[in-house]
């Protein structure tokens, strides 16, 4: 056990944290904007958006996060006509396919989250909103929305986590986020245990910290 | 006190025993990507220059050799925890490396090079480098080699090889440095490798790229070492090293003029 190593190299470590944190916080937000409009649109009359929003959610909760990033970052440069396209600006970069990766990940489980929530909106208060006369656009903001999404934030600070560790593949694309800084420093001392035990620290502050946020904001949304 | 002394004695005595024996099973770590030297098959088995060069080893010692294979990242770390006694995987003979592991003399001594799209500028100076997105195999002496000396580099470090070709081909890496036969093995002898080329210098400098490739041990396996030594030049001189050399390459790759 040589702790040297550890801070020795503890920039890259902090360099790997904050890509991390970066990376986490970006496709969870993106994420959202994906979740609550395809989990509202799951009770949509309209048999095609719900059939498309069905595929979208059943591909990225069916398969593992690892494979939907060797598909973008690796499938991605198979295509002559991606490859030629502005797109390729993109997709050339190692960040946009593991961000687009966690984000429609990400979107795919929060959507299930949005989409249960707001099936448990008791009835009386959506019988109560339309006697007075709310137009369905109204009752989603004003009462379904804030009453169900509420309601989410335990399910949610799972998902939050998840997602945290499971950026933890994005070392694969030679992105250094903390295991990519764990794989580096092993490459150079030999020293798995030190390495990775450094990472999982690392992951274990950050995952202690968001279970704190989630508790604060529990007790302040959540209090009935 | 006498009987507890002599019996330390021969506790002591029977371990020395036991370490200069002589080895008849050898389980032997490889790497299988990294072509031409180690390549897994279809149906799963490696194959490649060092595992000819493996086998010629284990029959000249006359020992039964297992391969395990192991990705080069924990290549070593495995080595030490004892998952195998000796890797043969094209493994540079460096002052870094001394310090955890035992090497056989070298076995073979390629330089490194740059290889890039073909009709590419290229310039040693730090200045030119800066923003580059060179591609290395993570935890080798190339990846060192570029850390050290272009830390303004965009350095893109690979698990293996492979990977490395595959995003120099999508034009997600400007240069790639690795070992040249591994370069014209991997990338440039095959499918669409004519659009790349080498360029720039050969690189031998021995205090990133060591002194050629040997085979790693324990520290304490001082005798398994030995043992490979003589199995080694016995090798090399009775024509089976350029036997096994000539089926993968037309130059001599035990590099004796570097």
């Amino acid at each position: 056990m040589n702790l040297a190593i550890i801070t020795n190299e503890y920039p890259l470590y902090l360099e790997g944290l904050w890509t991390t944190i970066y990376l986490v916080s970006f496709s969870l937000l993106l994420g959202l904007f994906i979740a609550i409009p395809a989990g509202i649109l799951q009770s949509s009359e309209n048999r095609a958006i719900r059939g498309a929003i069905w595929i979208y959610m059943y591909f990225f909760r069916g398969t593992p996060l690892l494979i939907q990033l060797f598909i973008i970052y690796y499938g991605s440069a198979q295509f002559d006509f991606l490859r030629e396209s502005w797109l390729w600006d993109y997709f050339q970069d190692a960040w946009f396919c593991a961000l687009l990766a966690l984000t429609l990940n990400t979107g795919a489980y929060t959507a299930e989250i949005v989409r249960g929530v707001i099936g448990t909106v008791p009835q009386g208060e959506l019988e109560a909103a339309k006697a007075y006369g709310m137009s369905r656009w109204k009752m989603l903001h004003r009462i379904i929305l804030p009453n169900s999404l509420r309601r989410a934030l335990p399910a949610y600070s799972n998902e939050v986590i998840f997602m945290i560790h499971g950026s933890a593949i994005a070392g694969i694309v030679t992105i250094v986020d903390i295991t990519g800084a764990a794989r580096v420093v092993n490459a150079r001392y030999y020293a798995p245990f030190e390495a990775y035990l450094a990472a999982a620290l690392l992951y274990m502050c950050l995952t202690f910290s968001v279970i704190f946020i989630f508790r604060q904001w529990e007790k302040r949304y959540l209090q009935h | 006190m006498k009987k507890i002394s002599l019996l330390i004695a021969l506790l002591a005595f029977s371990f020395n025993a036991a370490q200069a024996k002589e080895w008849k099973d050898i389980r032997i770590g490889v790497e299988g990507a990294y072509p031409p030297f180690s390549k897994t098959e279809a149906d799963g088995s490696v194959t490649g220059f060092d595992i000819d060069l493996a086998n010629a080893l284990c029959a000249e010692m006359k020992a039964r050799c297992t391969y395990i294979k192991q990705d080069w990242d924990g290549i070593i770390p495995a080595l030490l925890a004892r998952k195998f006694d000796a890797v043969i995987a094209t493994i540079d003979i460096t002052e870094e490396r001394l310090k955890m592991v035992a090497f056989t003399d070298k076995y073979q001594h390629i330089p490194a090079r740059f290889v890039a799209l073909k009709g590419s500028e290229y310039q040693a100076s730090t200045a030119f480098m800066a923003g580059k997105k060179i591609g290395v195999q993570r935890a080798t002496s190339m990846d060192l080699y570029i850390s050290d000396n272009y830390p303004d580099a965009q350095i893109k470090r690979y698990g293996s090889a492979d990977e490395a070709y595959l995003d120099l081909k999508a034009g997600r890496l400007d240069f790639i440095l690795a070992d040249s036969a591994a370069i014209a093995g991997g990338l440039l002898d095959k499918d669409g490798g004519d659009k790349f080329a080498f360029i720039g210098p050969k690189f031998t400098d021995p205090k990133w790229f060591g002194a050629g490739a040997g085979i790693a041990t324990r520290k304490q396996n001082q005798d398994l070492v030995e043992q490979f030594n003589r199995a080694i030049t016995a090798i090399r001189a009775d024509g089976t090293y350029n036997k096994i050399q000539d089926k993968y390459f037309s130059f001599d790759v035990y590099g004796s003029e570097l």
